[in-house]
Protein backbone atom coordinates (compact mmCIF):
# COMPACT_ATOMS: atom_id res chain seq x y z
CA UNK A 1 0.00 0.00 0.00
CA UNK A 2 2.75 2.56 0.94
CA UNK A 3 5.51 2.12 -1.28
CA UNK A 4 5.96 5.12 -2.87
CA UNK A 5 8.80 7.32 -0.13
CA UNK A 6 7.02 10.01 0.31
CA UNK A 7 4.51 8.34 1.96
CA UNK A 8 6.68 5.98 3.98
CA UNK A 9 7.93 9.16 5.41
CA UNK A 10 4.70 10.45 6.02
CA UNK A 11 3.88 7.45 8.10
CA UNK A 12 6.83 7.16 10.14
CA UNK A 13 6.32 10.91 11.53
CA UNK A 14 2.89 9.38 12.47
CA UNK A 15 4.69 7.23 14.68
CA UNK A 16 7.52 9.47 15.78
CA UNK A 17 4.91 12.04 16.41
CA UNK A 18 3.50 9.31 18.94
CA UNK A 19 7.08 9.95 21.04
CA UNK A 20 5.57 13.15 22.39
CA UNK A 21 2.27 11.95 23.57
CA UNK A 22 4.15 8.25 24.92
CA UNK A 23 6.40 11.20 26.64
CA UNK A 24 3.58 13.37 27.64
CA UNK A 25 2.10 10.11 29.56
CA UNK A 26 4.70 8.76 31.65
CA UNK A 27 6.06 12.44 32.43
CA UNK A 28 2.52 12.85 33.84
CA UNK A 29 2.21 9.04 35.12
CA UNK A 30 5.53 9.75 37.37
CA UNK A 31 4.85 12.85 38.72
CA UNK A 32 1.20 11.58 39.78
CA UNK A 33 3.12 8.79 41.10
CA UNK A 34 5.52 10.75 43.14
CA UNK A 35 3.18 12.49 44.64
CA UNK A 36 1.10 9.73 45.07
CA UNK A 37 4.14 7.90 46.30
CA UNK A 38 6.05 10.45 48.22
CA UNK A 39 3.62 10.89 50.98
CA UNK A 40 2.76 7.24 51.28
CA UNK A 41 6.01 6.43 51.87
CA UNK A 42 6.23 9.36 54.49
CA UNK A 43 3.18 8.18 56.05
CA UNK A 44 3.92 4.45 56.12
CA UNK A 45 7.10 5.32 57.94
CA UNK A 46 6.16 7.93 60.08
CA UNK A 47 2.44 8.26 60.36
CA UNK A 48 -0.39 7.38 62.44
CA UNK A 49 -0.20 3.86 63.21
CA UNK A 50 -4.24 3.15 62.11
CA UNK A 51 -3.11 4.66 58.71
CA UNK A 52 -1.13 1.86 57.80
CA UNK A 53 -3.26 -0.62 57.07
CA UNK A 54 -4.75 0.86 54.01
CA UNK A 55 -1.97 2.33 53.29
CA UNK A 56 -0.42 -1.09 52.55
CA UNK A 57 -3.52 -2.43 51.08
CA UNK A 58 -3.24 0.39 48.91
CA UNK A 59 0.18 -0.87 47.65
CA UNK A 60 -1.01 -4.35 47.71
CA UNK A 61 -3.84 -3.15 45.23
CA UNK A 62 -1.83 -2.19 42.81
CA UNK A 63 0.75 -3.81 42.68
CA UNK A 64 -1.14 -6.72 42.10
CA UNK A 65 -3.22 -6.20 39.55
CA UNK A 66 -2.63 -5.99 35.71
CA UNK A 67 -2.13 -2.48 34.18
CA UNK A 68 -4.94 -3.83 31.43
CA UNK A 69 -6.65 -4.42 34.27
CA UNK A 70 -6.95 -0.98 35.93
CA UNK A 71 -6.70 0.38 32.40
CA UNK A 72 -10.14 -0.58 31.91
CA UNK A 73 -11.49 -0.34 35.61
CA UNK A 74 -10.41 3.41 34.98
CA UNK A 75 -11.50 4.24 31.63
CA UNK A 76 -14.72 2.04 31.33
CA UNK A 77 -15.43 1.78 35.10
CA UNK A 78 -14.20 5.43 36.95
CA UNK A 79 -14.52 7.77 34.51
CA UNK A 80 -18.01 6.64 33.22
CA UNK A 81 -19.34 7.22 36.50
CA UNK A 82 -17.26 10.72 36.67
CA UNK A 83 -18.46 11.73 33.57
CA UNK A 84 -21.78 11.55 33.86
CA UNK A 85 -22.44 14.62 35.92
CA UNK A 86 -20.21 16.84 33.41
CA UNK A 87 -22.37 15.69 30.14
CA UNK A 88 -22.32 18.24 27.63
CA UNK A 89 -19.39 20.20 28.87
CA UNK A 90 -16.90 20.54 26.10
CA UNK A 91 -13.47 20.31 28.52
CA UNK A 92 -15.44 16.98 29.80
CA UNK A 93 -14.22 15.15 26.29
CA UNK A 94 -10.35 15.66 26.56
CA UNK A 95 -10.73 15.57 30.94
CA UNK A 96 -12.05 11.92 30.63
CA UNK A 97 -10.49 10.71 27.54
CA UNK A 98 -8.43 7.57 27.24
CA UNK A 99 -5.28 9.70 27.89
CA UNK A 100 -6.25 10.99 30.87
CA UNK A 101 -7.24 7.35 31.80
CA UNK A 102 -4.02 5.95 31.03
CA UNK A 103 -2.74 8.97 32.76
CA UNK A 104 -4.28 7.51 35.51
CA UNK A 105 -4.14 4.30 36.01
CA UNK A 106 -0.32 4.25 35.21
CA UNK A 107 0.29 6.87 37.55
CA UNK A 108 -1.73 5.24 40.37
CA UNK A 109 0.63 2.18 39.61
CA UNK A 110 3.64 3.94 40.01
CA UNK A 111 2.29 5.62 43.39
CA UNK A 112 2.47 1.98 44.74
CA UNK A 113 6.13 1.36 43.87
CA UNK A 114 7.46 4.31 43.99
CA UNK A 115 6.21 4.61 47.62
CA UNK A 116 8.41 1.33 48.40
CA UNK A 117 11.07 3.12 46.54
CA UNK A 118 10.90 5.99 49.17
CA UNK A 119 9.85 3.72 52.04
CA UNK A 120 13.25 1.77 51.61
CA UNK A 121 15.58 5.35 50.96
CA UNK A 122 13.48 6.51 54.39
CA UNK A 123 14.63 3.45 56.36
CA UNK A 124 17.94 3.46 54.83
CA UNK A 125 18.58 6.65 56.34
CA UNK A 126 20.05 7.05 59.92
CA UNK A 127 17.25 7.98 61.83
CA UNK A 128 19.31 10.03 64.32
CA UNK A 129 18.27 12.43 62.04
CA UNK A 130 15.14 12.55 62.62
CA UNK A 131 15.45 12.58 66.33
CA UNK A 132 17.92 15.29 66.01
CA UNK A 133 15.17 17.76 64.18
CA UNK A 134 13.01 16.66 66.48
CA UNK A 135 14.93 18.04 69.28
CA UNK A 136 15.45 21.71 67.62
CA UNK A 137 11.74 22.14 67.88
CA UNK A 138 10.80 20.84 64.19
CA UNK A 139 7.20 19.26 64.11
CA UNK A 140 6.87 15.68 62.98
CA UNK A 141 5.71 16.97 59.22
CA UNK A 142 8.36 19.53 59.04
CA UNK A 143 11.10 16.96 60.15
CA UNK A 144 9.63 14.43 57.32
CA UNK A 145 9.57 17.06 54.82
CA UNK A 146 12.41 19.34 55.35
CA UNK A 147 14.86 16.52 56.94
CA UNK A 148 14.32 13.17 55.68
CA UNK A 149 12.37 13.75 51.79
CA UNK A 150 14.85 15.89 50.17
CA UNK A 151 17.80 12.70 51.68
CA UNK A 152 15.31 10.04 50.73
CA UNK A 153 14.37 11.23 47.21
CA UNK A 154 18.20 11.90 46.06
CA UNK A 155 18.70 8.17 47.45
CA UNK A 156 15.89 7.30 45.42
CA UNK A 157 17.10 8.23 41.93
CA UNK A 158 18.91 4.78 40.76
CA UNK A 159 15.95 2.93 41.44
CA UNK A 160 13.39 5.85 40.29
CA UNK A 161 15.40 5.43 36.84
CA UNK A 162 14.58 1.93 37.03
CA UNK A 163 10.92 2.87 37.47
CA UNK A 164 10.73 4.96 34.79
CA UNK A 165 11.62 2.68 32.06
CA UNK A 166 9.47 -0.07 33.43
CA UNK A 167 6.52 2.47 32.95
CA UNK A 168 7.56 3.49 30.04
CA UNK A 169 7.67 0.16 28.88
CA UNK A 170 4.03 -0.58 30.62
CA UNK A 171 2.82 2.71 28.83
CA UNK A 172 2.58 0.76 25.08
CA UNK A 173 -0.60 -1.25 26.55
CA UNK A 174 -2.50 2.30 26.58
CA UNK A 175 -3.03 1.36 23.09
CA UNK A 176 -5.82 -0.54 23.55
CA UNK A 177 -7.86 2.16 24.70
CA UNK A 178 -7.31 4.43 21.80
CA UNK A 179 -4.72 6.54 23.44
CA UNK A 180 -2.32 8.09 20.66
CA UNK A 181 0.85 6.83 21.55
CA UNK A 182 3.79 4.78 20.05
CA UNK A 183 2.23 1.92 20.47
CA UNK A 184 -0.92 2.73 18.95
CA UNK A 185 0.26 4.79 15.84
CA UNK A 186 2.77 1.70 14.98
CA UNK A 187 0.04 -0.78 15.22
CA UNK A 188 -2.45 0.84 13.03
CA UNK A 189 0.33 1.98 10.17
CA UNK A 190 2.03 -1.32 10.41
CA UNK A 191 -1.03 -3.72 9.98
CA UNK A 192 -2.29 -0.80 7.17
CA UNK A 193 0.99 -1.02 5.32
CA UNK A 194 1.62 -4.56 5.95
CA UNK A 195 5.17 -3.23 6.99
CA UNK A 196 4.91 -4.99 10.13
CA UNK A 197 8.84 -5.15 10.64
CA UNK A 198 9.75 -1.62 9.68
CA UNK A 199 7.29 0.05 11.67
CA UNK A 200 7.47 -1.88 14.83
CA UNK A 201 10.88 -1.67 14.51
CA UNK A 202 10.85 1.81 14.45
CA UNK A 203 8.52 1.83 17.31
CA UNK A 204 11.21 0.02 19.47
CA UNK A 205 13.50 2.58 18.44
CA UNK A 206 11.53 4.89 19.42
CA UNK A 207 11.23 3.58 23.25
CA UNK A 208 14.68 2.51 23.39
CA UNK A 209 15.61 6.31 22.91
CA UNK A 210 12.90 8.02 25.25
CA UNK A 211 14.70 5.20 27.64
CA UNK A 212 18.17 6.11 27.13
CA UNK A 213 17.48 9.88 27.28
CA UNK A 214 15.28 9.73 30.53
CA UNK A 215 18.01 7.38 32.05
CA UNK A 216 20.36 9.83 31.33
CA UNK A 217 18.62 12.97 32.41
CA UNK A 218 18.09 10.80 35.70
CA UNK A 219 22.03 9.92 36.36
CA UNK A 220 22.62 13.23 35.33
CA UNK A 221 20.08 14.83 37.98
CA UNK A 222 21.62 12.40 40.35
CA UNK A 223 25.00 14.02 40.11
CA UNK A 224 24.39 17.30 40.69
CA UNK A 225 21.93 16.72 43.59
CA UNK A 226 25.28 14.77 44.98
CA UNK A 227 25.94 15.69 48.72
CA UNK A 228 29.39 16.39 48.41
CA UNK A 229 31.69 14.28 50.33
CA UNK A 230 29.12 11.40 50.19
CA UNK A 231 29.15 8.13 47.78
CA UNK A 232 30.28 8.54 44.35
CA UNK A 233 29.01 11.84 43.68
CA UNK A 234 32.04 14.78 43.38
CA UNK A 235 34.21 15.13 46.34
CA UNK B 1 20.48 33.93 78.32
CA UNK B 2 21.90 33.41 81.69
CA UNK B 3 25.39 35.30 82.57
CA UNK B 4 27.79 33.86 84.58
CA UNK B 5 26.26 36.06 87.40
CA UNK B 6 23.62 33.74 87.61
CA UNK B 7 25.51 30.67 88.62
CA UNK B 8 23.78 28.95 91.86
CA UNK B 9 21.71 32.16 92.36
CA UNK B 10 19.87 31.53 95.31
CA UNK B 11 16.58 32.07 93.86
CA UNK B 12 14.97 29.13 94.54
CA UNK B 13 12.86 27.55 92.02
CA UNK B 14 15.50 25.43 89.94
CA UNK B 15 15.86 26.01 86.02
CA UNK B 16 15.32 22.18 85.28
CA UNK B 17 13.16 20.21 87.61
CA UNK B 18 12.48 16.47 86.65
CA UNK B 19 9.77 15.07 89.10
CA UNK B 20 9.73 11.29 89.36
CA UNK B 21 10.40 10.17 85.60
CA UNK B 22 9.33 6.48 84.66
CA UNK B 23 9.24 4.87 81.14
CA UNK B 24 8.85 1.32 80.49
CA UNK B 25 9.74 0.31 76.88
CA UNK B 26 9.04 -3.77 75.51
CA UNK B 27 8.26 -4.82 79.03
CA UNK B 28 11.29 -3.73 80.34
CA UNK B 29 11.07 -0.84 83.28
CA UNK B 30 14.25 1.49 81.54
CA UNK B 31 13.67 4.13 84.20
CA UNK B 32 12.50 3.79 87.57
CA UNK B 33 11.35 7.24 89.19
CA UNK B 34 13.69 9.34 88.54
CA UNK B 35 14.49 12.80 89.75
CA UNK B 36 16.73 15.17 89.77
CA UNK B 37 17.07 19.13 89.21
CA UNK B 38 18.88 21.90 87.73
CA UNK B 39 19.69 25.55 88.82
CA UNK B 40 20.84 27.94 86.59
CA UNK B 41 23.86 27.93 85.04
CA UNK B 42 24.93 24.30 86.62
CA UNK B 43 26.33 21.77 85.05
CA UNK B 44 25.95 17.84 86.33
CA UNK B 45 27.35 14.63 85.26
CA UNK B 46 25.64 11.29 84.79
CA UNK B 47 27.36 8.67 84.59
CA UNK B 48 26.75 4.53 84.97
CA UNK B 49 27.44 1.83 83.17
CA UNK B 50 26.01 1.44 80.04
CA UNK B 51 22.30 0.15 79.55
CA UNK B 52 21.57 2.15 82.89
CA UNK B 53 19.28 4.30 81.28
CA UNK B 54 21.25 7.57 80.52
CA UNK B 55 20.03 7.94 77.08
CA UNK B 56 16.84 7.14 77.77
CA UNK B 57 16.36 9.52 81.05
CA UNK B 58 17.81 12.52 78.28
CA UNK B 59 15.09 11.69 75.54
CA UNK B 60 12.32 11.44 78.35
CA UNK B 61 13.80 14.79 79.32
CA UNK B 62 13.38 16.47 76.40
CA UNK B 63 10.22 14.54 75.87
CA UNK B 64 11.26 13.42 72.78
CA UNK B 65 10.42 10.37 74.11
CA UNK B 66 7.09 10.33 76.30
CA UNK B 67 7.79 9.15 79.84
CA UNK B 68 5.22 7.08 81.00
CA UNK B 69 4.69 8.68 84.46
CA UNK B 70 6.29 12.13 86.19
CA UNK B 71 6.84 15.34 84.54
CA UNK B 72 9.51 17.61 83.68
CA UNK B 73 9.58 21.31 84.79
CA UNK B 74 11.18 24.11 82.67
CA UNK B 75 11.58 27.44 84.07
CA UNK B 76 8.60 26.53 86.14
CA UNK B 77 6.53 25.06 82.97
CA UNK B 78 5.31 21.91 82.40
CA UNK B 79 5.89 19.53 79.70
CA UNK B 80 3.08 17.99 80.67
CA UNK B 81 0.85 20.94 80.72
CA UNK B 82 1.90 21.66 77.01
CA UNK B 83 0.32 19.33 75.20
CA UNK B 84 0.72 17.83 72.12
CA UNK B 85 0.59 20.66 69.71
CA UNK B 86 3.06 23.19 71.90
CA UNK B 87 5.62 20.61 73.02
CA UNK B 88 7.63 21.49 70.01
CA UNK B 89 7.67 24.46 71.53
CA UNK B 90 9.29 23.08 74.61
CA UNK B 91 11.48 20.86 72.85
CA UNK B 92 12.81 24.20 71.35
CA UNK B 93 14.30 25.36 74.41
CA UNK B 94 16.64 22.48 74.92
CA UNK B 95 19.24 21.89 73.12
CA UNK B 96 20.46 18.41 72.67
CA UNK B 97 23.55 17.03 71.81
CA UNK B 98 24.32 13.49 70.78
CA UNK B 99 27.45 10.62 70.27
CA UNK B 100 26.78 10.66 66.86
CA UNK B 101 26.08 13.93 66.15
CA UNK B 102 23.47 13.31 63.73
CA UNK B 103 24.38 16.23 61.29
CA UNK B 104 21.71 17.18 58.39
CA UNK B 105 23.90 14.90 56.01
CA UNK B 106 22.57 17.24 52.84
CA UNK B 107 22.91 20.62 54.10
CA UNK B 108 26.45 22.49 54.57
CA UNK B 109 27.55 23.12 58.13
CA UNK B 110 25.71 27.04 57.71
CA UNK B 111 22.46 25.40 56.67
CA UNK B 112 22.61 23.31 59.69
CA UNK B 113 22.73 25.41 61.91
CA UNK B 114 20.49 28.06 60.30
CA UNK B 115 17.49 25.24 59.15
CA UNK B 116 15.59 25.62 62.21
CA UNK B 117 16.41 29.17 62.60
CA UNK B 118 14.30 29.01 59.23
CA UNK B 119 12.11 26.35 59.59
CA UNK B 120 11.06 26.15 63.52
CA UNK B 121 11.76 29.78 64.71
CA UNK B 122 11.03 31.37 61.41
CA UNK B 123 13.31 33.70 60.91
CA UNK B 124 14.62 35.58 57.34
CA UNK B 125 17.03 33.74 55.36
CA UNK B 126 19.79 36.41 55.67
CA UNK B 127 19.03 36.91 59.21
CA UNK B 128 19.40 32.83 60.21
CA UNK B 129 22.21 32.88 58.01
CA UNK B 130 24.37 35.37 60.20
CA UNK B 131 22.97 34.02 63.16
CA UNK B 132 24.76 30.37 62.17
CA UNK B 133 27.74 32.08 60.86
CA UNK B 134 28.39 33.98 64.48
CA UNK B 135 27.60 30.74 65.94
CA UNK B 136 30.21 28.91 63.93
CA UNK B 137 32.47 31.32 64.64
CA UNK B 138 31.96 30.65 68.53
CA UNK B 139 32.39 27.14 68.04
CA UNK B 140 35.84 27.71 65.98
CA UNK B 141 34.30 26.85 62.77
CA UNK B 142 33.81 30.14 60.96
CA UNK B 143 35.90 28.71 58.16
CA UNK B 144 34.24 26.04 57.65
CA UNK B 145 30.43 27.06 56.51
CA UNK B 146 30.32 26.06 53.39
CA UNK B 147 31.50 22.27 54.42
CA UNK B 148 29.19 19.41 54.40
CA UNK B 149 28.93 17.00 57.57
CA UNK B 150 31.09 14.23 55.24
CA UNK B 151 33.83 16.71 54.86
CA UNK B 152 34.22 17.40 58.21
CA UNK B 153 36.20 16.05 61.14
CA UNK B 154 34.55 14.32 63.91
CA UNK B 155 35.29 16.62 66.42
CA UNK B 156 34.02 19.42 64.10
CA UNK B 157 30.91 17.42 63.34
CA UNK B 158 29.93 17.51 67.11
CA UNK B 159 31.35 21.42 66.94
CA UNK B 160 28.72 22.13 64.17
CA UNK B 161 26.27 20.18 65.76
CA UNK B 162 26.68 22.56 69.55
CA UNK B 163 26.44 26.06 67.12
CA UNK B 164 23.13 24.39 65.83
CA UNK B 165 21.68 23.45 69.38
CA UNK B 166 22.96 27.06 70.59
CA UNK B 167 21.62 29.28 67.60
CA UNK B 168 18.45 28.12 69.18
CA UNK B 169 18.96 29.63 72.00
CA UNK B 170 18.07 26.70 74.31
CA UNK B 171 17.69 27.26 78.15
CA UNK B 172 19.11 23.64 78.90
CA UNK B 173 21.68 21.68 76.64
CA UNK B 174 21.55 17.98 77.32
CA UNK B 175 24.44 16.25 76.12
CA UNK B 176 24.55 12.71 75.31
CA UNK B 177 28.43 10.89 75.55
CA UNK B 178 29.35 13.92 73.17
CA UNK B 179 32.91 12.88 72.78
CA UNK B 180 33.17 8.93 73.08
CA UNK B 181 32.56 8.47 68.94
CA UNK B 182 35.73 10.80 68.60
CA UNK B 183 39.28 9.68 68.22
CA UNK B 184 41.36 10.82 71.28
CA UNK B 185 43.04 13.34 69.68
CA UNK B 186 40.14 15.32 68.94
CA UNK B 187 38.00 14.88 72.58
CA UNK B 188 40.03 18.01 73.54
CA UNK B 189 38.18 20.60 71.15
CA UNK B 190 34.89 19.69 72.14
CA UNK B 191 35.64 19.32 75.49
CA UNK B 192 37.00 22.89 75.10
CA UNK B 193 33.75 24.29 73.85
CA UNK B 194 31.84 22.79 76.43
CA UNK B 195 33.77 24.29 79.37
CA UNK B 196 33.65 27.56 77.58
CA UNK B 197 29.95 27.00 77.46
CA UNK B 198 29.83 26.42 80.91
CA UNK B 199 31.69 29.44 81.99
CA UNK B 200 29.38 31.45 79.77
CA UNK B 201 26.45 30.20 82.32
CA UNK B 202 25.25 27.59 80.24
CA UNK B 203 23.01 24.84 82.62
CA UNK B 204 23.90 21.89 81.32
CA UNK B 205 23.05 17.94 82.20
CA UNK B 206 26.28 15.91 80.49
CA UNK B 207 26.30 11.87 80.03
CA UNK B 208 30.20 11.55 79.72
CA UNK B 209 33.20 8.64 80.41
CA UNK B 210 35.69 11.45 80.90
CA UNK B 211 35.89 11.32 84.24
CA UNK B 212 39.31 13.81 84.63
CA UNK B 213 36.90 16.50 82.74
CA UNK B 214 33.74 15.54 84.85
CA UNK B 215 35.85 16.00 88.24
CA UNK B 216 36.73 19.49 87.44
CA UNK B 217 33.91 20.73 85.97
CA UNK B 218 31.08 19.62 88.00
CA UNK B 219 30.30 20.02 91.43
CA UNK B 220 27.56 17.22 91.48
CA UNK B 221 27.90 13.42 89.88
CA UNK B 222 25.13 11.51 89.45
CA UNK B 223 25.59 7.47 89.08
CA UNK B 224 22.62 5.82 87.35
CA UNK B 225 22.39 1.87 87.14
CA UNK B 226 19.19 -0.21 85.74
CA UNK B 227 17.22 2.60 85.56
CA UNK B 228 17.89 4.45 88.95
CA UNK B 229 20.16 7.54 90.04
CA UNK B 230 21.52 5.19 93.33
CA UNK B 231 24.17 7.80 93.85
CA UNK B 232 24.85 11.38 93.74
CA UNK B 233 27.73 13.53 95.17
CA UNK B 234 30.37 16.11 94.49
CA UNK B 235 33.36 14.64 92.67
CA UNK B 236 35.33 14.45 95.54
CA UNK B 237 32.63 12.66 97.78
CA UNK B 238 32.23 9.71 94.85
CA UNK B 239 35.28 9.31 93.53
CA UNK B 240 37.82 10.26 96.28
CA UNK B 241 40.59 7.08 96.38
CA UNK B 242 39.49 4.37 98.40
CA UNK B 243 36.09 5.80 98.12
CA UNK B 244 33.70 2.69 98.45
CA UNK B 245 31.05 4.52 96.17
CA UNK B 246 29.75 2.30 93.31
CA UNK B 247 30.37 5.31 90.94
CA UNK B 248 33.97 5.03 92.54
CA UNK B 249 34.51 1.18 91.81
CA UNK B 250 33.05 2.49 88.08
CA UNK B 251 35.35 5.22 87.49
CA UNK B 252 38.52 3.75 88.38
CA UNK B 253 37.93 0.63 86.22
CA UNK B 254 36.91 2.86 83.48
CA UNK B 255 40.30 4.50 84.33
CA UNK B 256 42.20 1.41 83.85
CA UNK B 257 40.41 0.99 80.68
CA UNK B 258 41.07 4.39 78.61
CA UNK B 259 43.92 5.75 81.05
CA UNK B 260 42.35 8.84 82.31
N1 LIG C 1 12.97 1.11 72.26
C1 LIG C 1 13.42 0.30 73.23
N2 LIG C 1 12.73 -0.82 73.56
C2 LIG C 1 13.17 -1.65 74.52
N3 LIG C 1 14.31 -1.46 75.20
C3 LIG C 1 15.05 -0.37 74.92
C4 LIG C 1 14.65 0.57 73.92
N4 LIG C 1 15.57 1.53 73.86
C5 LIG C 1 16.50 1.22 74.77
N5 LIG C 1 16.21 0.07 75.41
C6 LIG C 1 16.97 -0.57 76.50
O1 LIG C 1 17.02 0.36 77.53
C7 LIG C 1 18.15 0.18 78.31
C8 LIG C 1 18.76 1.52 78.58
O2 LIG C 1 19.26 2.05 77.40
P1 LIG C 1 20.03 3.43 77.35
O3 LIG C 1 20.45 3.63 75.94
O4 LIG C 1 19.19 4.48 77.95
O5 LIG C 1 21.30 3.16 78.26
P2 LIG C 1 22.59 4.05 78.43
O6 LIG C 1 22.77 4.21 79.88
O7 LIG C 1 22.49 5.27 77.62
O8 LIG C 1 23.73 3.10 77.85
P3 LIG C 1 25.04 3.49 77.04
O9 LIG C 1 26.06 3.90 78.04
O10 LIG C 1 25.40 2.21 76.36
O11 LIG C 1 24.68 4.56 76.08
C9 LIG C 1 19.03 -0.78 77.54
O12 LIG C 1 18.97 -2.03 78.18
C10 LIG C 1 18.40 -0.84 76.17
O13 LIG C 1 18.57 -2.12 75.62
MG1 LIG D 1 23.52 6.01 75.92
Amino acid sequence: MIDDFPQFLVSALYIVRGTGWTAALILGAMSLGLLVGMPLAALQVYGPKPLRAPLAAYVWFFRGVPILVLLYLVYFGLFTYAQGPFEGFSWARSAFSPFSASLVALGLTSGAYQSQIFRGAILSLPEGQYRAAMALGFTRFGAVTRIVLPQAARLSIPAWSNEYSILLKDSAIAYVLGTSEIMNRARSIAFLSNRILTFFLLAGILYLLLTWLGVRALRALERRLAIPGLGQGEA
Amino acid sequence: MAGPMARGAPDGAPLLEVRGISKSMGGKLLLDDVSLSLSRGELKVLIGPSGGGKSTLLQCVHFLTIPDKGDVLLDGESAREMGKRNICLFRQEIGMIFQDFNLFDHLTARDNVAVALRRVKRLRKAEAHGRALAELERVGLGDKAGLYPAQLSGGQKQRVSIARALAMDPKVMLLDEPTSALDPELIGEVLNVIQSLYEGGMTMLMVTHQVGFARHITKEILFMEDGRITERGSPEDLLAEGSLSRAGAFCSKLSEVTGR
